[in-house]
């Protein structure tokens, strides 16, 4: 052991122990307590939403409320089965459109031509697609559906969740797309497969999975949308007959008994709320346990 | 030997015609690109009578007034712009909050994991039900405040101007509050990506050189993520234009043009979706100008932030 | 609050360089359940190079990192045994781990500049700790870029971004950047593994010039490097110090078998 004289550890370290090291730690504490304070802010809202969908939803929460058509202004009872049919079969046209087309886009995208002028152009619109505010798809929808044809129809509400579900299905896709190993399309083109037989047997089913997942992710996407349905498919107070008339959603039904003077109304938008974030929670954790599974 | 396998013919029989899925795939692709320009397009033909009307004035006038075909979108142009900008003020802080904490390890992995969670949960709630929830929670607190804050800041300069009565639950306030709300997802997404993607040197760097953790952040991860947050902030802005039900149903829809923020305003967003399903006449092409603008303003916004977002990932690039 | 210690100078700068500088004892390490190092003892010199050698995962960069203590920003480590600095244990409570870190400068294995100007990289720790004195940063910055041969080729261009440096003058820049705070001690985790062979003689050469001024642990793959450039060698093996001796001496004539396998390449 050395004999040199042992100073205090502050005198060694003196230069640094200059006279702001005390406030520096007091200010690195005093953020970390601010940034933990609003980062926790954040679930006040949260709670509060959670709270009144339960306080107010639950009590009318039963089988009935799937069965029964809304009740007319000021009457009590009834429910929103045709709501609840009407957003399942507009989300449905929407998927049919929009799946198909938002698939094979990303497969041309990412399997046949990547580069191409063409792939660029997509990826671009699928952006800007992304950005384009929910109500203006019902507006185009309006356009060249509900305009053209004379009346609101499921048709044209449906058409509208397609456009605007189009770029998530696309982006997804192609996201899913590029996390199939390049090793596994060699293997396939060395054994001799054509780019279809790759794509289809190889490619397609590996990427499956993932492609699902932004499905689901659509699917709950456009159940939760209203904007594009208030002025395409309007809403009923009927069971759907066929899906060129004004149908009922979820989301209309909420929009409308909202701002309703009458206290059994407002109870049935929040029963519905309830319905429509357990629906999108279930098809968002879907979303999520089909892309763990991959 | 090119010949011999030419002669067995049994290679060829994959080729045979065209790649016919390439093509239905191109087709898709086609569509798709087609099905923005048949947007662009459609809307402005349905627009071209209100365009042909009113030009430019259609920008700058400040009366909607349907019954007499008087037709401006200032108010809402207006008021789209400043519910936007006071969500980004509320949301920004506190998105940005969050997107720390949950890119550090301040509490525990599974109370980060639950304010994650809680995050996602936010993004997942429809716009309709945020607002229901204005409705009946946001717009009661509000008007709570608005009657203090006019009282209080009665004759003091810009806030007095800012909070003027009368006090109205269904308000500009209302509105940006709810939107901060819906836009905070983004901006922590997109925050918080640009902060984990700040590679770990840098942070160790720091640290060796005798930097509290919030030296660190303040001044290496932050000014390194910083385009990162800037586009955050874009995308969420652009979010926050296009936003449509919770701020139809609490902003109140007027076409008055105000400076209380205490005051019932509207957006073009609102406009349509409140005018849309009874228009006819000029009033139809007018929304669709509307739709126009509405849609040239969040496409701009959305570009730009996705330049900024391509940007940052170059820059980010060069870093590793 | 202690306005006499601002102008003071280091006690240790004009003393006697000390034989036990860096001083490590029965020091064991642990990430979680594995044990990364096992009863360490090592008295390292002040103002000399002291070389780190051994196989990958040989738990010489740990040691390292437990010098500035940067190994605390891993959840789940702990330690025994001590490590002193100047007689000063590292571990004491009453030392604050900023003022520790800014007394042991680090320079990483691949270089990590700031996305800022060449300019505020090297005035950074001083930013920090609030010294905004246009002279006083002024000052700093030539005088480390100097002390890191850097100063001649980048004095006009300052303010550019330090990310417009080449591989090795980015590097140099860490360097610099290390010793803007006159730290006591260098410690440097394989500083040279991402350059190319002449980037790293010029960074050599700088150790060399470095070791008047500071205490120097440098931790390397390179073998020729640590002959080229310390003054004494440690040996590490899955954890262990095997040997430790003036670097002539441990690649001449090494008193382990381990060692001698070690550096005539018969694994690691």
């Amino acid at each position: 052991m050395s004999t040199a004289p042992t100073a205090a550890p502050e005198d060694f370290f003196h230069r640094v122990h200059t006279a702001n090291s005390g406030r520096r730690a007091l200010g690195n504490r005093a953020l970390n307590v601010l940034c933990v304070v609003l980062a926790l802010l954040t679930l006040i809202p949260l709670v509060s939403i959670i709270f009144l969908l339960l306080k107010r939803g639950l009590p009318l929460l039963n089988l009935d409320v799937f069965r029964l058509l809304p009740p007319a202004a000021g009457m009590s009872g009834g429910g929103f089965g045709n709501a609840v049919a009407g957003t399942l079969i507009m989300v449905g046209i929407a998927l049919v459109l929009a799946a198909p087309l938002g698939v094979l886009s990303a497969i041309y995208v990412n399997e046949y031509a990547p580069a191409s002028r063409l792939a660029h152009a997509v990826r671009f619109v699928a952006k800007l697609l992304t950005g384009i505010p929910s109500i203006i798809c019902g507006v185009f929808a309006y356009a060249v559906i509900v305009l053209a044809t004379g009346g609101f129809s499921a048709w044209a509400g449906g058409f509208a969740l397609a456009i605007l579900v189009l770029p998530t299905i696309i982006l997804t896709a192609e996201q899913a797309l590029l996390g199939v190993p390049k090793a596994f399309r060699e293997a396939s083109y060395g054994l001799g497969a054509t780019n279809f037989q790759t794509i289809w047997r190889i490619v397609l089913p590996d990427a499956l999975p993932a492609i699902m997942t932004g499905i689901m992710l659509a699917v709950a996407r456009a159940a939760g949308e209203t904007a594009p349905l208030i002025f395409t498919a309007l809403f009923s107070q009927y069971w759907m007959q066929s899906i060129k008339e004004p149908t009922a959603s979820l989301a209309v039904l909420i929009y409308n008994f909202s701002t309703l003077p009458f206290e059994h109304q407002v109870n049935m938008a929040w029963t519905a709320s309830l319905v429509l974030v357990i629906f999108v929670t279930i098809a968002n954790v879907m979303a999520q346990v089909i892309f763990r599974k991959k | 030997m090119t010949t011999r396998i030419q002669a067995q013919g049994g290679l060829k029989v994959f080729r045979r015609g065209p790649d016919l899925f390439r093509i239905l795939c191109g087709v898709a692709s086609v569509l798709t690109v087609a099905t923005l320009a048949w947007m662009v397009f459609e809307i402005t033909h349905q627009s071209l009578p209100a365009i042909h009307k009113f030009g430019f004035g259609f920008i700058t006038d400040g009366r909607w007034v349907p019954n007499r075909d008087a037709f401006g979108i200032l108010p809402f142009l207006v008021g789209t712009s400043v519910s936007a900008f006071i969500a980004i003020l509320f949301a920004l802080p506190l998105g940005l909050a969050v997107a720390i904490f949950l890119s550090e390890d301040f509490l525990a992995p599974p109370i980060r994991q639950f304010i994650r969670f809680t995050v996602e949960m936010l993004a997942a709630i429809p716009s309709v039900v945020y607002g229901l929830w204005g409705i009946f929670v946001v717009i009661p607190l509000v008007k709570i405040f608005g009657q203090w804050a006019v009282v209080t800041f009665k004759g003091v300069p810009i806030l007095g101007t800012l909070f003027a009565p009368p006090a109205y639950g269904n308000s500009m306030l209302t509105a940006s509050l709810v939107l901060a709300l819906m836009i905070l997802p983004t901006i922590t997404a997109i925050s918080r990506a640009a902060l984990v993607a700040v590679p770990a040197t840098l942070r160790e760097g720091s640290y060796a050189l005798g930097a509290t953790r919030w030296e660190t952040i303040l001044g290496v991860l932050l000014p390194t993520a910083a385009p990162g947050i800037v586009a955050a902030t874009i995308l969420a802005l652009g979010r926050a234009m296009g936003e449509t039900m919770a701020v139809a149903m609490l902003i109140g829809n007027s076409s008055r043009l105000t400076s209380s923020l205490l005051s019932p305003a509207g957006t073009l967003a609102g406009l349509l979706a409140n005018q849309f399903g009874e228009a006819d006449g000029l009033q139809i092409n007018s929304l669709m100008y509307a739709a126009l603008v509405l849609m040239a303003l969040t496409l701009l916004v959305n570009v730009l932030g996705e330049a900024v977002l391509r940007y940052t990932q170059r820059q980010t690039a060069g870093i590793r | 609050m202690e306005p006499s210690t601002a102008s003071a100078a280091s006690p240790t700068e004009s003393a006697e360089p000390r034989a036990d500088f860096l001083k490590v004892t029965q020091f064991n390490f642990h990430y979680g359940k594995k044990q990364a190092l096992f009863d360490v003892n090592l008295d390292i010199p002040q103002r000399q190079v002291t070389a780190f050698i051994g196989p990958s995962g040989c738990g010489k960069s740990t040691l390292l990192r437990n010098f500035n203590r940067m190994n605390d920003l891993i959840d789940g480590v702990r330690h025994e045994g001590n490590i002193t600095i100047n007689g000063h244990s590292i571990f004491d409570p009453k030392i604050e781990i900023i003022a520790l870190r800014r007394s042991i400068g680090m320079v990483f294995q691949k270089s990590n500049p700031f996305p800022k100007s060449i300019y505020e990289n090297i005035v950074y720790s001083l930013r920090i700790a609030g010294q905004n004195n246009r002279r006083v940063l002024d000052e700093t910055v030539e005088r480390s870029l100097q002390g890191a041969a850097l100063w001649e080729e980048v004095k006009d261009r300052l303010h550019d971004s330090a990310l417009s440096l080449s591989g090795g003058q980015m590097q140099r820049l860490c360097i610099a950047r290390a010793i803007a705070n006159r730290p006591e001690v260098l410690l440097m985790d394989e500083p040279c593994s991402a350059l190319d062979p002449i980037a790293t003689a010029k960074v050599e050469e700088l150790i060399h010039e470095l070791k008047k001024e500071f205490t120097i642990v440098i931790v390397t793959h390179n073998m020729q490097q640590a002959t080229r450039c310390s003054d004494l060698t440690a040996f590490f093996y899955l954890g262990k110090l095997i040997e430790f001796d003036r670097t002539q001496k441990i690649f001449s004539n090494p008193a382990q078998k381990q060692t001698e396998d070690y550096i005539t390449g018969r694994f690691g």
